[in-house]
Parts: structure tokens; C-alpha cells; sequence
């Protein structure tokens, strides 16, 4: 097992690697980048004696030169102006726009966005796990009727705007502050359970609107799964020899359906990560979305390079973990040396 | 029976006997093999129809399906259309009428029949929170006229014209999905928005279909280093979150494009990440269907590569290939309409549902004048009847699989 893992890790070095580099070429592809724009403006205004200070900026991050280069010296592969400092050493960049480097501007968003992202395949999972079964135990009953429906509407409505109903709901029935994590008046506060549960009640907009259309596809396929099993015949034997129907069920279909359930993740997770970045835009979460927004906004590259990669490198862990879950629970997959005979 | 050879002695005996009348009864009557199984006219057809026309009879059984395809042709008219039916440009402003509400269309008033007509609005500045209020007019009934002639546009900025399917009373308004901020009719937006919300999907599937296609045709045809190759690509691709690349990348077009270049850019941008899932599709298809009998077949007669990939392969997948890609519009339509919902996409003057939603960006005016939010209607309607389709088309896809 410890092996899997290991083997599991180790692919994902050259995976990251050319994530990475596509993703330096999205922030690389606007023309110029922000400091030299800054200097055709200032050319514009005829303000010269600034602009000396910005190509020695420009030098400063390596920005002068060419496009393989600026890769290497970002990944810290190469010796950059002060050495070797890139994201391998663990200097993620500098912001140009917040002057500040990127580490301090997104500290604070990053944990966040992973407990949302979080939280979101958790209600995923415990919402769609009982309706699944439901619907295919109970096909074409009117809640089988009712919850397809339902899940269509899920995957068809946009989340951002599901999110900006739901949030005019909330504050008109339940009077939850509208936007933000937690009410205006625990920001600053040490924390407290009255702050943890302000925190808790906003995050259920969130969770809900990410998860709608996830949860939507992954019901309708743990019931597609089920009612494929449900239809075996070792399920009309098991029923013959006088299993109770709650037994029949569980015991054996339910195993079999839940494996594509849970290799699904794949999927489930890259969708989930970019519903978190829209829907915090329109939130106002302060997770790693607003700020990718401003950064792409104002060709703030590192920044924008950054959160692309962060997002990127938190659907890769998402993936492993499945893989993972996947291996303790099916003893059918094999590991290691097995595998290779 | 042992061997009879020419030369044989028992050679000729045989003939003889079998010239002679044989010893057991045969029918004068030929036989019909397919006498026991009379098929109807009806079963006939079914046998002999084309692939195509086998689909199509499955597919009219998928109610739900068909009433979804009319759906989408009914809001796919307002593409080649628009100006004849929006009443208004939806881009001129009218000042009077500043997020003015929605005017319901009646039938009766005071109990008499008129004909569909609207109701006139009186603006009363509301000096307690200086807001225009809209009253309604009980007395100004504005009857509706149709087959009009109204504002004068350029069709498709080509041909003058005034001709209307309906236009305001002489004098009267007609919003009936309200205003916006700057008085542009929302309901003529929506109606020139669907020229480009609905084609920016079904141009990005034709990109992503041809990359699809292209990567999966070398990958399934090639296989080997460059199979492995791609399916690692694509593997990557799918792994990464869509929407923050779309961001980005529709962020990385220039600001100084017109908004043809900006639409074609977009598309583009929707399409290129989108093709890994029809290139897996592609390869996997292609890789069972070059097993099979009548591909081995054209194989021994020896038909080129080309003409086994289009004649024998291509037919067999093209079905699917439309099922998957119908499918993956709805997702195309929203992408624009996020990103421009976002001020990444298009802007005005271009019109899209997503740049009509732009307005309704924040909570106030949600709750203030919700009728901004009406492009979400035909959003939900047309991304429900494309996946009701695709539903329909990828269970008709495969007429032989029973």
C-alpha cells in the first residue's frame, strides 16, 4: 500500500510540471506585462523620471528576458536575479498590484478555499448518497420523478445567479447578512462559537449553490449504477433465499454502485473548484476567486499564475485522495508488484 | 460414403442414380426461406432503412427529446431575426422610462374585450427616496399593433428596414420585460442576445468536434507513444477547473478587438478546453470499430486508410459524436454567459444573456428591480432543452444496440 502511495505521488511530479507550464503560458499570453505597460503610460503622460526606477523592476523579476527563461526562473529551476527563488524554494512571486508578495496577499484566502471546496464534496456526497438510492430503489415513483426534476433544474440553472437568489432569500427569511463569511461584527473578534457559528451559517449559501449541479449528476449516476446492479441476478437470488429488502440492497449492490461513485471525484472536483470561484466572486467570499478576478483584471501575472496553479494543485490532491479512497475500499483493485504479474 | 473421384468404377453409377428420380418427395414449389418469418410493411421498412432514418424513428419515440428540439428551433429563430422581432433597438436608450417595470400584456379592460394591449405609465418622482416610481394608467390602454411598421434598423446591418412582428401603440411603450438602468428595453436584449448565447455554443462545439476528432482520429489510428501521449494530455486537461482558465485566458484577449474578434476569440477559448472529453470519446470508438468484421473486411479488399476511416469508420461514430456534442452546449452557453457575466466576455454595444445579466450584478437591484434577472429564463430553458436532447439523441445514437 505504502508502495501505491508512493508510485501514486511520484506520477504526479511530471503532471504538475506541465501544468505548470501551460498555465505560464496563459498568464504569459496578454501582450507586455504589467510593469511595461505601466512605463508606456507613464511614457504617455510624459512622466520619464519614474520609469527608470520600473526597468530596474523589470530586471529585478527577470521580466527582460525570454519566454523559457522567465518559466525557469519562476519555477526556480534557474538562478533568477537574486538566485535561485522560485516557486520550488518557496517564494510564490511577487503582486505588482498589491506591492506586496504574493504569499501575504492570498494567506489569508487559501485555507478557505480549501475548507469550502471541502465542505462542498462533503454535502455532495451526504446529500446524493441517500437520494441515489432512493430513486433507484423507488424508480419512477413520484420522489424518483421529483428529485430528477429537481436535479435538472440543478444542473441547468448558473450557479452565480442561484447564488444570488438564494442569498436575497436567506437575508429576507432568515436575516444572515448578505455576502461575506461570518456577520460584520465578529471580523475583528477572537474566535468564539458565536463567530464559528456565524461562520457556519454563511457557508451554507456557498455550499449549496457549488454543489447543486455536482449533486445533481452525482445522483443521477449512483442511481444508473444501482439500478444496473438492481437488475442482476444475484440480487433476485439473494431475495429468493428470504434477505430482508433493506438487506438485499445494501449489503451487495450498493458496494458494487459505490465505486464508480467514488472514482467520479474525478470529475466532481474540477467542477466544484471553478462553481468556488465564481460563485465567491458574486458571494464575496474572500477566497482565492475575487482576487484571481482583480489579478487576470490588471495583469497582475504572478498573482494570477499563482491562484491558477493553487486551484490546478488542489484538484490533483482531490484526485489522489480518491484514488486512494479507492484503493482501501476495492479490494479488486490491485497494487504495487500484484498489478505488474 | 467413400470417396467418389472420376475414374472411379462407381463413377457413372452414381450420375445415373442421380439423374434418375430421386426416392424421396420434393416439392414442386421453391423454397422461400423467409416464409417463416413474414415481416409486415411496416417491419420491411424498419429493416431496410438507413442508419439515419433508424435514428430519427427512435428518436421521435423520446417525447420529451422531440418537444425539446422544437423548443430550440422556436428560440433559434430569433438568431437569423432579430430586429423583425424585438420591437426596439436594444441599445437605444429611453430616458423617460428608467428602470421602468415590466407592462403585462391584457386582454380585457373593465371587463370589455380590446385585443391584446398595455397599459400606459405615469413617472412620479418619489421624493422620499428619489426614486422614479411607474404608475400604472388605467385610462391609456395602448393596444398592441402586429405586422408593423415601427423603429427603422439595419437587418443583419446590411438592409434598412421598419417592418415589425409587433410594435408599440402610435405614442404608447411597449417594455415588456422592464428596463434597464440607462431605459434599454430588456426584452429587445433578450432577443438580440440570443444571436450570440446561441451560437457561441454550437460554434465552440465545431471547434472543439474538430480538435476532438483530429487528437482522438491520431490517437486511436496512430496508437503507441503518440496514443499514450494525448490520452496524458488529455487526462491533464480534464483535471484542471475550467472556469478559472476561461478567465484567464478570455482576460488574455485584447482590449482593443472589436466584438466580432472578441465573440470569435471567446468561442475559441470555450472550445479549446472542452475537446478532451470527445478525443477520448473518438479514440475509444474508433479502437472497437476497427475490430469489427466489415472493417477487417475493407481492410483484405484493400481500401486505404482514408477510405476505411470515412467510408466504414466515421458512420459509426458520427452518431455519437453529435449525441456528446449536443451535450456539451449547455455547458458552453453558460461559460460565455459567466465570463461576460464576469466583464471578461463580451461588452456593450455586443449584446449576450450573459452581458444583459451584467447589470444585475448585485443584490440591490435583485431585489429592487428583479426584472433585470430575466435572461436567466431562457438560460434554463435552453440549457434544459439541450440536455433533454442530448439525452434523447445519445439513446438513439445507437440503432443496432438493443
Amino acid at each position: 500500500m505504502i508502495a501505491y502511495v508512493l508510485r501514486r505521488c511520484l506520477g504526479m511530479i511530471p503532471t504538475l510540471l506541465v501544468i505548470s507550464f501551460l498555465i505560464f503560458l496563459i498568464i504569459e499570453l496578454p501582450p507586455g506585462d504589467y510593469l511595461s505597460n505601466q512605463m508606456e503610460q507613464l511614457r504617455a503622460q510624459g512622466e520619464t523620471a519614474s520609469i527608470a526606477k520600473l526597468e530596474f523592476m523589470r530586471r529585478e523579476f527577470a521580466l527582460d528576458r525570454p519566454l523559457l527563461e522567465r518559466y525557469a526562473v519562476w519555477l526556480g529551476a534557474m538562478p533568477g536575479p537574486q538566485g535561485f527563488s522560485g516557486l520550488l524554494q518557496g517564494n510564490w512571486g511577487w503582486s505588482f498590484e498589491f506591492q506586496k508578495p504574493v504569499d501575504q496577499v492570498v494567506s489569508g484566502t487559501l485555507l478557505l478555499t480549501v475548507i469550502l471546496n471541502f465542505t462542498t464534496i462533503l454535502f455532495v456526497y451526504i446529500v446524493s448518497f441517500p437520494i441515489g438510492i432512493y430513486s433507484a430503489t423507488r424508480q419512477y415513483s413520484w420522489g424518483d420523478y421529483g428529485f430528477t426534476l429537481l436535479g435538472y433544474f440543478g444542473l441547468a440553472v448558473p450557479n452565480f445567479l442561484l447564488g444570488l437568489i438564494l442569498l436575497y432569500l436567506m437575508n429576507e427569511y432568515f436575516g444572515v447578512s448578505i455576502g461575506g463569511l461570518m456577520a460584520p461584527q465578529f471580523i475583528d473578534a477572537p474566535m468564539s462559537w458565536d463567530k464559528f457559528m456565524s461562520i457556519l451559517s454563511h457557508l451554507v449559501v456557498p455550499t449549496v449553490v457549488i454543489g447543486t449541479a455536482g449533486t445533481a449528476s452525482m445522483i443521477r449516476r449512483l442511481r444508473a449504477n444501482l439500478l444496473d446492479e438492481l437488475h442482476r441476478q444475484y440480487v433476485t437470488t439473494a431475495r429468493a433465499k428470504g434477505l430482508r429488502e433493506r438487506n438485499v440492497v445494501l449489503k451487495y449492490p450498493l458496494r458494487m454502485a459505490l465505486n464508480p461513485f467514488i472514482a467520479d471525484i474525478g470529475n466532481l472536483i474540477p467542477s466544484l473548484v471553478s462553481g468556488s470561484v465564481i460563485v465567491s466572486v458574486v458571494l464575496n467570499l474572500p477566497t482565492v476567486g475575487p482576487i484571481l478576478l482583480s489579478a487576470l483584471q490588471s495583469q497582475d501575472q504572478y498573482l494570477a499564475g499563482f491562484i491558477l496553479l493553487f486551484v490546478a494543485v488542489l484538484t490533483l490532491f482531490g484526485m489522489l485522495i480518491s484514488d486512494l479512497l479507492l484503493a482501501v475500499l476495492d479490494p479488486r483493485i490491485r497494487l504495487g508488484k500484484e498489478a505488474a504479474s | 460414403m467413400s470417396n467418389i473421384t472420376p475414374g472411379d468404377p462407381g463413377f457413372d453409377t452414381g450420375e445415373k442414380s442421380a439423374l434418375d428420380l430421386p426416392d424421396h418427395y420434393v416439392d414442386e414449389v421453391r423454397f422461400d426461406p423467409g416464409e417463416a418469418e413474414r415481416l409486415t410493411p411496416e417491419q420491411e421498412r424498419y429493416f431496410q432503412a438507413s442508419q439515419w432514418r433508424i435514428i430519427w424513428l427512435r428518436f421521435k419515440r423520446h417525447k420529451l427529446a422531440l418537444w425539446s428540439g422544437v423548443i430550440l428551433i422556436l428560440f433559434y429563430l430569433c438568431v437569423p431575426f432579430a430586429e423583425v422581432i424585438a420591437p426596439y433597438d436594444p441599445n437605444m436608450r429611453d430616458s423617460d422610462n428608467i428602470h421602468a417595470p415590466p407592462q403585462g400584456i391584457h386582454l380585457f379592460d373593465d371587463g370589455r374585450f380590446v385585443g391584446p394591449f398595455v397599459y400606459g405609465t405615469r413617472a412620479e418622482l418619489d421624493l422620499d427616496t428619489l426614486q422614479w416610481v411607474y404608475v400604472r394608467d388605467e385610462d391609456a390602454v395602448q393596444r398592441l399593433r402586429f405586422f408593423c411598421l415601427g423603429d427603422s434598423y439595419e437587418f443583419w446591418g446590411l438592409v434598412e428596414g421598419r417592418f415589425h412582428l409587433v410594435c408599440p401603440a402610435e405614442g404608447g411603450s411597449m417594455f415588456l420585460l422592464g428596463t434597464d438602468r440607462l431605459g434599454r428595453d430588456v426584452f429587445s436584449g433578450l432577443v438580440y442576445g440570443a444571436r450570440i448565447s446561441l451560437t457561441v455554443g454550437l460554434v465552440g462545439v465545431s471547434i472543439s468536434i474538430l480538435l476532438g476528432m483530429f487528437f482522438g482520429g491520431i490517437a486511436g489510428y496512430l496508437g503507441g507513444i503518440v496514443d499514450s501521449m494525448i490520452m496524458r494530455l488529455i487526462e491533464i486537461l480534464r483535471s484542471l477547473p475550467e472556469l478559472p482558465l476561461w478567465m484567464a485566458l478570455s482576460a488574455a484577449l485584447p482590449v482593443t478587438w472589436s466584438p466580432l474578434w472578441i465573440y470569435f476569440g471567446i468561442t475559441i477559448i470555450l472550445g479549446l478546453l472542452d475537446w478532451p472529453g470527445l478525443a477520448r470519446a473518438v479514440r475509444s470508438k474508433l479502437l472497437s470499430l476497427r475490430e469489427e468484421d466489415y472493417a477487417r473486411a475493407a481492410v483484405l479488399m484493400g481500401a486505404p486508410p482514408g477510405r476505411i476511416i470515412r467510408r466504414h469508420l466515421l458512420p459509426g461514430f458520427s452518431s455519437h459524436i453529435i449525441a456528446s456534442a449536443t451535450l456539451s452546449v449547455p455547458s458552453m452557453i453558460l461559460g460565455e454567459t459567466a465570463l461576460s457575466f464576469l466583464n471578461l466576455g463580451l461588452q456593450r454595444p455586443a449584446i449576450s444573456w450573459g452581458v444583459l445579466l451584467n447589470e444585475a450584478q448585485n443584490i440591490t437591484v435583485v431585489t429592487i428591480y428583479p426584472w433585470l434577472m430575466a435572461p436567466v429564463i431562457p438560460i434554463i430553458i435552453v440549457v434544459l432543452a439541450f440536455n433533454f436532447l442530448g439525452d434523447g439523441l445519445r439513446d438513439a445514437a445507437d440503432p443496432y444496440k438493443h
